[in-house]
């Protein structure tokens, strides 16, 4: 009882919080904010917008888990946006040129993204670890290395070809693409969406269940108790950071595999930053995570039905924003109010028995 | 100057916190030119009640009156305007500036920065006793010496009447009586001081009035020339008292614990923190680490549980982990309780159960092994059932959040944690520090068993009656270096007290053949004496006991 309060009390305040604001905003604009509402909730219903809600909160999930694995033990990578991007472009080359049977192929894609984009975290995990440089610096400046790797890579005298005006790597062929399921004309959801839960199950179980996960946990909570109990804090550093690149590699697989096929200077960018949002909004628990990507990818599509009728979609980035901030300090006053509630309890429980005033020593 | 009797009233002060009632109804009244000492154990509501006193925290209910009017504090500047200063348990000095910067930071509205400001320090530091340079660094500065800088600080704001919060508990006892000779002479001058503390025989020593508070209320007064130090500790704990001692000699001859040339250089190629440092441990023995804070004990403790890299080397139980982790070491059997227990020992916000889990991450019964390690949850929070039995944790179940639980409870599942898994050595490092006595008293009993039962101990205390009391046999830390052995069946506090300032290193006060003359002349009772009657505390022995 006490813990679904806990758990859901926050983002529903938030939640609610930030569509007043956005309300607000809208009257003063002079718009209604039903009408927005309205038109965004019909949009659902509209074409493909459900499946690409779907497929869409699969990748901020995928996203939001590679941040949230560093969160537990308060690393921040702000790099998964170069991680999966130079992941995904190498991913691609590779399936490109590799002929291999199908599932087997596809299987590889998936296997070097994962590896590409734990070498690429590893860097950063490597400099903290033994230079003690802030992940959050390396990360970031990998981020424009990767930028630079990528154009390199798919240049024509590279890896690249070029596709009417867009630069592309050799299409994957057949064999390693990942089917989706079809619904007709509402649109293929992913295979990858179900690798995405299964990663969300891996993690949770990670978490919950296992020495590593406790460690990162323990880690996160208090860095100077975890050392004490033994945690080796510079082979945490590493790993959690190899694994949070690891998934920050699959995060550009679903549209690889499932849609494009290739990976083009066109190809999407801002996963990662928007994995971050997530993960803040579902505080890096494996649920909670996947009802904030959802919703963050309802705002990203349904937004498309206010310029139907005549609502700034920019409104829909306030909300996005508002939601955040409103989240992160919601948990905080719940958090604050619950400690206090449970050491009330517990010295409320304590009193109710009759403690004697000294106890027997020598017994 | 106005005039009343009473330099500061308190009257029905109530604070409440999540969770506790701090401060209950409390009355107190302090005569102007008197050294009121408040007494009560730790987690009694001293702290909070001075707090209020030096509006860090407003009460919930009652009022506090300065020289008869009734004042209300919204934060320690409001204080200061009355004439209230505060010396706190920890000092508050920036070490990399001068005694004088140090006085005048914050202050610079008073005297200026000038001559003027260097005038009134002068006469100040002549009236604290403080004979070191306004212009050197404060880094450069002893403890007593920086206590003094702390009181000039407050003086220097107009303060007439000083709280003092446990300023013995970082000083030897030859600071100690320092401090009291600077204490009278002021008191001589009209200076109005309350004195924080739970060490009786200093507060009998010191002070005209005394205080006593329990649970969160004052339960009485007492006078210092009447009361005994065990009738005051009585009205302090509401009950008959405990104090450590172990029974028969139980040391064996077989070695747990062998360090051997243990090195550590200072930060920055300065003075080395441990400087060959030999000891053994043997079965069924404690030995125990005297020394002032800050001498090398808590890098000693650290560097044989691997946490620190040192050099030398560390064997236990016969196998040499001189490079193996911390985890290692611990798997080897070393059991360990952290001197600061919410920092190193408990995960605040996880439940009591997985806090078992801390440490034991690799052993059954919390793990269940396998390529993935598994964590067996069930029989993690079976075995927390067991210790909340054993060690008697008062909590509602091992679900609630550590932090949820008084410091004595906490620090009771710490120490039934690290005396799971049969280890074959304990390093138990301030195991009662900001404990209450019940929970003291649990804790030495619980150390005294598992003594007998072979368990080899190394206990590093501030506390020298805990030291002296528990221990088969003691070495003083001083500066990194084990200078002086003593024998808990002759030393006294005193003694101890000497050696700890590295001025008895030849090992001939140890014997007890030649006490220093503060020792010999020590007023009633400058010893360390937490919660035990000084008569019978002098030259107790294991086996005779104050009990």
């Amino acid at each position: 009882m006490k813990r679904i309060r806990t758990v859901l009390l926050p983002p529903a305040l938030a939640i609610v919080f930030a569509a007043l604001l956005c309300a607000v905003a809208l009257v003063i604009s002079g718009d209604s904010p039903l009408t927005a509402l309205g038109a965004m909730i019909t949009q659902v219903g509209e074409g493909t917008t459900a499946v690409d809600i779907i497929n869409s909160g699969a990748i901020y999930y995928v996203a939001a888990l590679a941040v949230a694995i560093g969160f537990q033990m308060k690393l921040f990578n702000i790099g998964i946006e170069g991680q999966f991007r130079l992941a995904a472009c190498v991913a691609a080359i590779v399936g490109g040129a590799l002929v291999l049977p199908p599932v087997i192929h596809t299987i590889v894609i998936i296997l070097v993204a994962a590896a590409v984009g734990a070498l690429w975290a590893g860097i950063a995990a490597l400099l903290k670890a033994y230079r003690g440089v802030s992940e959050v610096i390396s990360t970031i400046m990998l981020n424009f290395i990767a930028t630079g790797l990528i154009a390199f890579l798919i240049r024509r005298d590279t890896f690249g070809l070029l596709q009417g005006n867009n630069i592309s790597t050799a299409p994957i062929p057949e064999s390693g693409r990942f089917p989706g399921i079809s619904l007709g004309s509402s649109g293929t959801i992913f295979g990858m969406v179900f690798v995405a839960a299964l990663l969300g199950v891996g993690y949770w179980y990670m978490l919950g269940r296992t020495r590593f996960g406790f460690e990162l946990r323990a880690s996160g909570e208090s860095p100077t108790a975890a050392t004490a109990g033994g945690v080796d804090a510079r082979r945490m550093v590493i790993i959690a950071l190899l694994l949070s690149g690891a998934v920050a590699g699959l995060v550009g697989i679903p549209e690889l595999v499932g849609r494009d096929f290739a990976y083009t200077l066109t190809s999407p960018q801002g996963y990662g930053f928007t994995g971050i949002a997530v993960a803040l909004l579902g505080r890096n628990h494996p649920v909670g995570i996947a009802l904030g990507a959802l919703l963050w990818a309802f705002l990203d599509k349904s937004a498309l039905a206010l310029d139907n009728v005549g609502v700034p979609r920019e409104i829909v980035l306030i909300m996005q924003g508002s939601v955040v901030l409103s989240v992160v300090v919601a948990y905080e006053i719940v958090r604050r109010y619950e400690l206090a509630a449970e050491q009330r309890r517990v010295s409320a429980q304590l009193r109710a028995v009759p403690v004697p005033e000294q106890q027997e020593v020598r017994s | 100057m106005p005039e009343s009797e009473f330099a500061v009233e308190l009257a029905g002060i109530t604070k409440r916190f999540p969770g506790v009632v701090a401060n209950d109804d409390i009355a107190l009244r302090v005569r102007r030119g008197q050294v009121h000492a408040i007494c009560g154990e730790n987690g009694a509501g001293k702290s909070t009640l001075m707090k209020i006193l030096y509006g860090i925290q407003q009460p919930d209910e009652g009022t506090i009156s300065v020289d008869g009017a009734v004042v209300g504090f919204r934060s320690p500047s409001d204080a200061i305007k009355a004439g209230i200063g505060m010396v706190h348990q920890h000092f508050m000095l920036a070490d990399n500036l001068t005694v004088a910067e140090n006085i005048l930071l914050g202050a610079e509205a008073l005297h200026g920065i000038g001559g003027g400001a260097r005038k009134r320090i002068a006469e100040l530091a002549h009236v604290v006793g403080l004979e070191t340079d306004p212009g050197v660094l404060v880094e450069s500065l002893g403890v007593a010496d920086r206590q003094r800088v702390e009181i000039v600080k407050v003086l220097y704001r107009g303060a007439r009447t000083i709280i003092l919060d446990e300023p013995t508990s970082v000083l030897v006892p030859q600071e100690v009586d320092e401090l009291f000779d600077t204490v009278r002479g002021m008191r001589a001058e009209g200076f109005t001081f309350l004195f924080i503390s739970h060490k009786l025989d200093e507060v009998r020593a010191i002070a005209d009035q005394i205080t006593v508070i329990r649970r969160g209320t004052s339960v009485g007064t007492a006078d210092p020339r009447t009361v005994t130090t065990r009738q005051l500790a009585e009205m302090m704990v509401g009950s008959e008292l405990p104090s450590p001692q172990t029974r028969e000699s139980t040391v064996t001859d077989r070695e747990v614990l062998r360090v051997e040339g243990l090195e550590l250089a200072g930060d920055g190629g300065g003075r080395p923190l441990l400087a060959g440092v030999d000891l053994v441990v043997h079965a069924g023995e404690v030995l125990g680490i005297a020394g002032v804070e800050g001498n090398g004990q808590t890098e000693l403790v650290e560097a044989i549980m691997g946490i620190r890299r040192a050099g030398g080397t560390v064997v236990v139980g016969g196998r040499d982990v001189s490079r193996a982790s911390t985890l290692a070491r611990r798997e080897a059997g070393i059991g360990y309780i952290p001197e600061d227990r919410t920092r190193y020992g408990l995960l605040a916000t996880q439940p009591l159960w997985a806090n078992r889990m801390l440490g034991y991450q690799s052993r059954p019964p919390v793990a269940r092994g396998g390529f993935l390690g598994l964590l067996d949850r069930g029989a993690a929070r079976r075995d927390t059932e067991r210790i909340i039995a054993e060690f008697d944790v008062r909590t509602p179940g091992p679900d609630v959040a550590a932090a949820a639980l008084s410091g004595g409870n906490q620090q009771k599942l710490v120490v039934g944690r690290e005396l799971s898994g049969d280890p074959v050595l304990l390093i138990a490092s301030h195991p009662t520090r900001g404990v209450d006595v019940g929970a003291q008293a649990g804790i030495w009993d619980v150390l005294a068993r598992a003594r007998a039962r072979g368990l080899a101990v190394l206990l590093i205390s501030a506390d020298l009656d805990e030291l002296i009391g528990l221990s088969d046999s003691i070495k003083v830390m001083f500066r990194g270096r084990l200078v002086a052995d003593a024998d808990p069946s002759t030393v006294t506090p005193e003694q101890l007290g000497s050696a700890m300032t590295g001025a008895a290193m030849t090992g001939a006060a140890m014997t007890g053949a030649a006490m220093t003359g503060a020792a010999m002349t020590g007023a009633a009772g400058t010893g360390t004496a937490t919660t035990d009657a000084g008569a019978t505390g002098r030259h107790r022995r294991p086996g005779q006991g104050a009990r």
